[in-house]
């Protein structure tokens, strides 16, 4: 077994990204993710065939890791919730194009400049594509410094095997903290990628990547053929973990660092006589929706805990087909939600359930 | 202990500098003598000396930091009273400088002075857990890019090996010889080796010099 580091989750993000075969980084400083870059200008020119390369904005960043996903090369850029708007043109070209990359969000309080606070308010962005056009994104969410690595390395192998942009949806918590990693990552997947623009050597036709599509019945065609992938995605991919769940009552949902906050929560209410359990989603799209359907048939209520306004909870109310109450606690701007807050909407809804 | 008028911690992003300077202040404090604390980082806007900074009044402890600390408006500034540690040469001033080359460009400023008055001691902070300082080789070379952009030279080692709450007394013991490699590699002593504080008891005795981090940030999310 590797031996352990301690990192930031900014830093395992990079450091996976590396093992998995990426040497091509594209950025632009914002707090809370700047480390990600900073680290990759350390790291990238001590690697063979390795690019670091800040931009003169995000949008530059963003089509720099287009081109670059057009050769076949495994490639990435990370920014936080401004950016990513910024970017989200650049990732729509490359959905439309059916391009592995992965895109990083460590979230920070919005809309607008917002704050540099951390946030989970780039949900709806994140899981309903973030440009523009019927396309989804793979969202994982790390709620871990472990997971910022390992979900790191995941996306990658997602995005190879699927042909499409991978996201990771952290926050500026999961970015900033120190915790002990193993880097033991496993092997890297690799795929052949005979669309690749890598020359022909005028041995072959040539590839074209674009997407441009004048003719409405080949676009619509290839929405479909889209469709069906992430079709096979949603059944395949989707992941989640379950804490207490056996004999829960009250199903409290949390992502990120929200689902450390509601874990504690959740025991505390078990302390307190109240049979509660957590469902954290892994990967936000595809959603996991088979854990909440079957949830739904045998607690009493759900309760949805984010750093946002309310928007994982339309994806829990879809899931349980409103079977049963699903209640929102939720902070925003920045703040976190504190351990006390969750278990009073915990029994909040233990009472509800009784009526 | 014999404390020097100015103690300044440098070192890699991450190793630990601020939390060691804030207990590095309390410990001069408890010996009887006024002291302050300097909040130098132009990095991080995150984790700072700010955050102790009602412990460090309850002790009768001056912060000196930016305006900007923990206001989350994300601007590298130095304290405007940076200079009456400096000047004010009755007080002792611990000061937190921020993490790599980076962070010690803004040391640059001050060295001239510190240099003349030549009554400081100049800790770089080491942890071999960390990913880029996992040996002696790789920690001295950010050792020297410290040094050239903060234009002073280090005097000591402060030893502070962890992985954060995992942290065993076997991880603290097997980071000795990393840090007499460098101590060797450079000259310099180790004359600090700093351990949580549920690890002194069992640690005492078996590592010289060593000293808890008794203050320490808990987590309000787990």
């Amino acid at each position: 077994m590797a031996e352990k580091v301690l990192m930031k989750g900014n830093e395992a993000i990079a450091e996976a990204a590396i093992m998995a075969g990426c040497r091509h980084y594209f950025g632009y400083p914002i707090t809370p993710q700047t480390e990600v870059a900073a680290y990759m200008a350390k790291r990238m020119p001590k690697i063979e065939g390795g690019v670091f390369l800040q931009a003169e904005s995000e949008i530059a960043a963003i089509n720099m890791v287009y081109g670059v996903a057009a050769t076949g090369k495994r490639v990435m850029t990370s920014s936080s919730s401004p950016g990513i708007s910024l970017k989200s043109e650049g990732i729509s070209y490359i959905a439309g194009c059916d391009l592995p990359a992965l895109i990083v969000n460590v979230q920070r309080g919005g809309p607008g400049l917002g704050g540099i606070q951390p946030s989970q308010s780039d949900y709806f962005q994140a899981t309903r594509g973030s440009g523009h056009g019927d396309y989804h994104l793979i969202v994982l969410a790390p709620a871990s410094v472990q997971e910022m690595a390992s979900l790191t390395f995941k996306a990658f192998n997602l995005a190879d095997k699927y042909r499409m942009p991978t996201m990771i949806l952290a926050d500026g918590t999961m970015g900033q903290m120190m915790e002990p990693v193993s880097l033991d990552m496993g092997e890297v997947e690799t795929y052949e990628k005979p669309w690749a623009l890598t020359g022909t050597n005028m041995e072959r036709e040539h590839n074209i990547v674009n997407s441009l599509s004048l003719v409405p019945e080949e676009l619509e065609k290839f929405n479909f053929e889209r469709f069906e992938k992430y079709k096979a995605i949603e059944e395949n991919e989707a992941l989640c973990e379950e804490f207490m769940m056996e004999d829960a009552e009250i199903c409290v949902a949390a992502f990120g660092i929200a689902s450390r906050v509601s874990k504690n929560a959740v025991l505390e209410a078990r302390k307190q006589g109240i049979k509660a359990g957590l469902i954290r989603p892994i990967t936000l799209w595809p959603f996991p929706k088979k854990a909440f359907r079957a949830a739904a048939d045998k607690v009493k209520a759900f309760v949805s805990v984010e750093m946002s306004m309310g928007q994982m909870i339309e994806d829990v109310k879809l899931a349980t087909e409103c079977k049963k109450p699903v209640s929102l606690c939720n902070r925003a701007g920045g703040m976190i939600p504190s351990p006390d807050q969750v278990l009073n909407a915990i029994i909040e809804a233990n009472k509800g359930g009784d009526k | 202990m014999n404390f020097k008028r100015i103690t300044l911690f440098a070192g890699h992003y991450g190793s630990g500098k601020t939390n060691i300077a804030v207990n590095y202040a309390v410990k001069i404090k408890d010996a009887g003598l006024d002291v302050c604390v300097a909040d130098l980082d132009i990095v991080n806007p995150y984790y700072r000396a700010k955050d102790s900074e009602d412990e460090l009044q309850k002790r009768g402890i001056k912060l000196i930091s930016s305006v900007y600390a923990n206001s989350n408006v994300d601007l590298p500034a130095i304290p405007q009273d940076m200079y009456s540690i400096i000047d004010n040469k009755e007080t002792f001033a611990v000061m937190d400088i921020g993490g790599d080359d980076r962070g010690a460009l803004a040391l640059g400023r001050y060295a001239p002075s510190i240099l003349e008055e030549n009554d400081y001691e100049m800790f770089f902070v080491i942890n071999k857990f960390r990913p880029l300082t996992p040996d002696a080789a790789s920690t001295v070379e950010v050792m020297r890019e410290v040094e050239s952009a903060g234009g002073i030279k280090f005097t000591a080692i402060v030893n502070n090996s962890n992985l954060g709450e995992e942290t065993t007394a076997e991880d603290v013991l097997s980071s000795v010889s990393y840090a007499e490699e460098i101590s060797s590699l450079t000259g310099l002593p180790v004359k600090l080796t700093t351990v949580k504080a549920t690890l002194f008891n069992e640690l005492s005795g078996r590592i010289e010099n060593i000293m808890p981090l008794n203050l320490q940030h808990v987590r309000k999310y787990d």
